[in-house]
């Protein structure tokens, strides 16, 4: 067993994959939603530990990933401008546009900033009134109480220059989608732990009941993720279908209670594009009208924005769960962390970037990992 | 970014609006706003994403969570300098004057 050693309780995971083992009789196709239990999974190489009739498929769940290539295109736009601050996370400032990328439009002369919460943002915008602060609002329901508290800050402090480039997603209508595809495969699903600190579960039994399938809210350790394994194989042996919370310990089945209220103040439900998934219904959030004032796509007129995705690239099949990203051609050749054609690529939570770093084309050797690894971050 | 990393609570600022207090991941330490948690006390640990406290956690979930971020290269990429990590990525110098970049802005 290549990588149990590494666990935080070995013993503890080898009794874990021993159950999983005993339970499975079929074989079963699980989706681990979040973008951060991906990557736990190909560290730990959970996916080659379990046996063969347990397979994990990726899902979506990394925001950095599925925000919309418009949406870049109109950062990369509004970012260009003279007198605008654009503030965003380090993790989107490699993610390329139809031309170019965050850091490049830096590079250029841009006033692009890199900011660890919206609040910090927000204080840019007070220390600089004759400068347009931007902040881009990315994000699943976990991000969505900061930057609902940030815009709401910025109203009451009555910042005229402050403004959200919003690119908000919502986790359940993915799990919909993903459900209703022809194709889709998954009879299971580890649903994000963090999402679900925020929101609670109240929205997934209708969910489990509609199609069907077991909802294992799950957190990000190994040890984590196989338990959420063993729950969900043990429920689909037993032709069982609920909601199960493996992950009490941050998550409450209400969620937290002031953060939904803030995000309900706020934001309103849309539809929005997923990148390279294309349009699901009802799976985003907008400033309400009380808040359109601080919506920078009012403020900027970012209309005649022409983008093109680069044919080679699937991530949409990779976060669909239709491919690995090992299946793109694309794949280690002209798509590395380097020279990224995808998001999926670029992200810490991105499929592609997570087997290019752990499991370097498919060799899973401790050295090709170190390899890899090194070249992302060559101080780790 | 999207991941939420526990941290304890060294310092709550009452005064503070939004209601905020310093927390230690793991050795690094940032002010964090506590409105969504408000009757956490120093010593508790938390959940934290985007300069939010979202949960309460346990200590020893805590600290397993941190140390697997860790491994997992994440706290360096959550905490560490972004214009750095990009040029890193991109193979060429960092930009420069990253340093007024505002991460630090608070
Ligand atoms: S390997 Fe690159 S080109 Fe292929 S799907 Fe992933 S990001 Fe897209």
């Amino acid at each position: 067993m290549k990588y149990i050693d590494e666990f935080n309780d070995p013993d503890l995971a080898r009794r874990l994959l021993d159950e999983i083992r005993a339970t499975a009789t079929r074989p079963w196709a699980l989706m681990e939603v979040c973008g951060g239990q991906t990557h736990s999974i190909i560290r730990h190489g959970i996916d080659q530990l379990l046996p063969e009739q347990v397979e994990l498929i990726h899902g979506p769940g990394c925001p950095v990933c599925v925000t919309p290539l418009e949406i870049i295109d109109k950062a990369l736009e509004i970012a260009s401008r003279p007198g605008v601050i654009f503030c965003s996370f380090g993790d989107m400032l490699r993610v390329p546009g139809t031309d170019r990328d965050l850091f490049r439009v830096k590079g250029e002369g841009g006033d692009v900033r890199v900011v660890y919460s919206p609040l910090d943002a927000l204080e840019l915008a007070r220390s600089n009134p004759d400068r347009e602060v931007v902040f881009f609002a990315i994000g699943f329901e976990t991000t969505a109480p900061a930057n609902a508290m940030a815009v709401h800050q910025a109203r009451r402090l009555g910042l005229a220059n402050f403004s959200l480039l919003v690119s908000h997603v919502r986790v359940p209508p993915a799990i919909e989608a993903i459900m209703s595809a022809p194709a889709c495969r998954v009879q299971g699903f580890l649903a994000a732990g963090h999402v679900c600190s925020v929101m609670g579960t109240a929205e997934y039994p209708e969910l489990a009941e509609r199609f069907g399938v077991p909802l294992v809210v799950t957190g990000f350790e190994p040890l984590d993720i196989l338990e959420g394994i063993r729950r969900a194989v043990r429920q689909l042996e037993s032709g069982e279908h609920r909601v199960e919370n493996a992950y009490a310990r941050a998550v409450r089945e209400d969620g937290n209670p002031a953060a939904v209220r803030m995000i309900e103040e706020v934001f309103e439900v849309t539809d929005r594009s997923w990148r390279g998934i294309g349009r699901i219904p009802s799976s985003g959030w907008r400033l309400t009208d009380a808040f359109r004032a601080f919506d920078a796509e009012h403020r900027f007129d970012v209309t005649r924005i022409r983008t093109e995705e680069p044919a080679e690239c699937r991530s949409g099949d990779v976060l669909q769960g239709l491919i690995k990203p090992t299946e793109c051609s694309a794949f280690g050749t002209t798509c590395t962390p380097r020279t990224p054609l995808g998001a999926t690529m670029v992200s810490s939570e991105g499929a592609c970037a997570a087997y290019y770093l752990y499991r370097r084309m498919n060799a899973p050797t401790p050295q090709a990992t170190r390899a890899a690894r090194e070249e992302m971050n060559p101080v780790a | 970014m999207c991941l939420a990393v526990p941290g304890k609570v060294v310092a709550i600022d009452a005064s503070a609006d939004p209601l905020s207090g310093l927390i230690d991941f793991g050795g690094v330490r940032k002010q964090a706003c506590l409105e969504y948690v408000p009757d956490v006390r120093v010593g508790e640990y938390v959940i934290v994403h985007v300069g939010f406290a979202l949960q309460r956690l346990d200590e020893e979930s805590a600290l397993a969570s941190l140390k697997l971020f860790e491994e997992l290269g994440l706290l360096e990429e959550e905490f560490g300098d972004a214009w750095e990590q990009a040029a890193k990525e991109a193979g060429t110098a960092a930009v420069a004057e990253h340093q007024d970049s505002g991460s630090d802005a608070r």
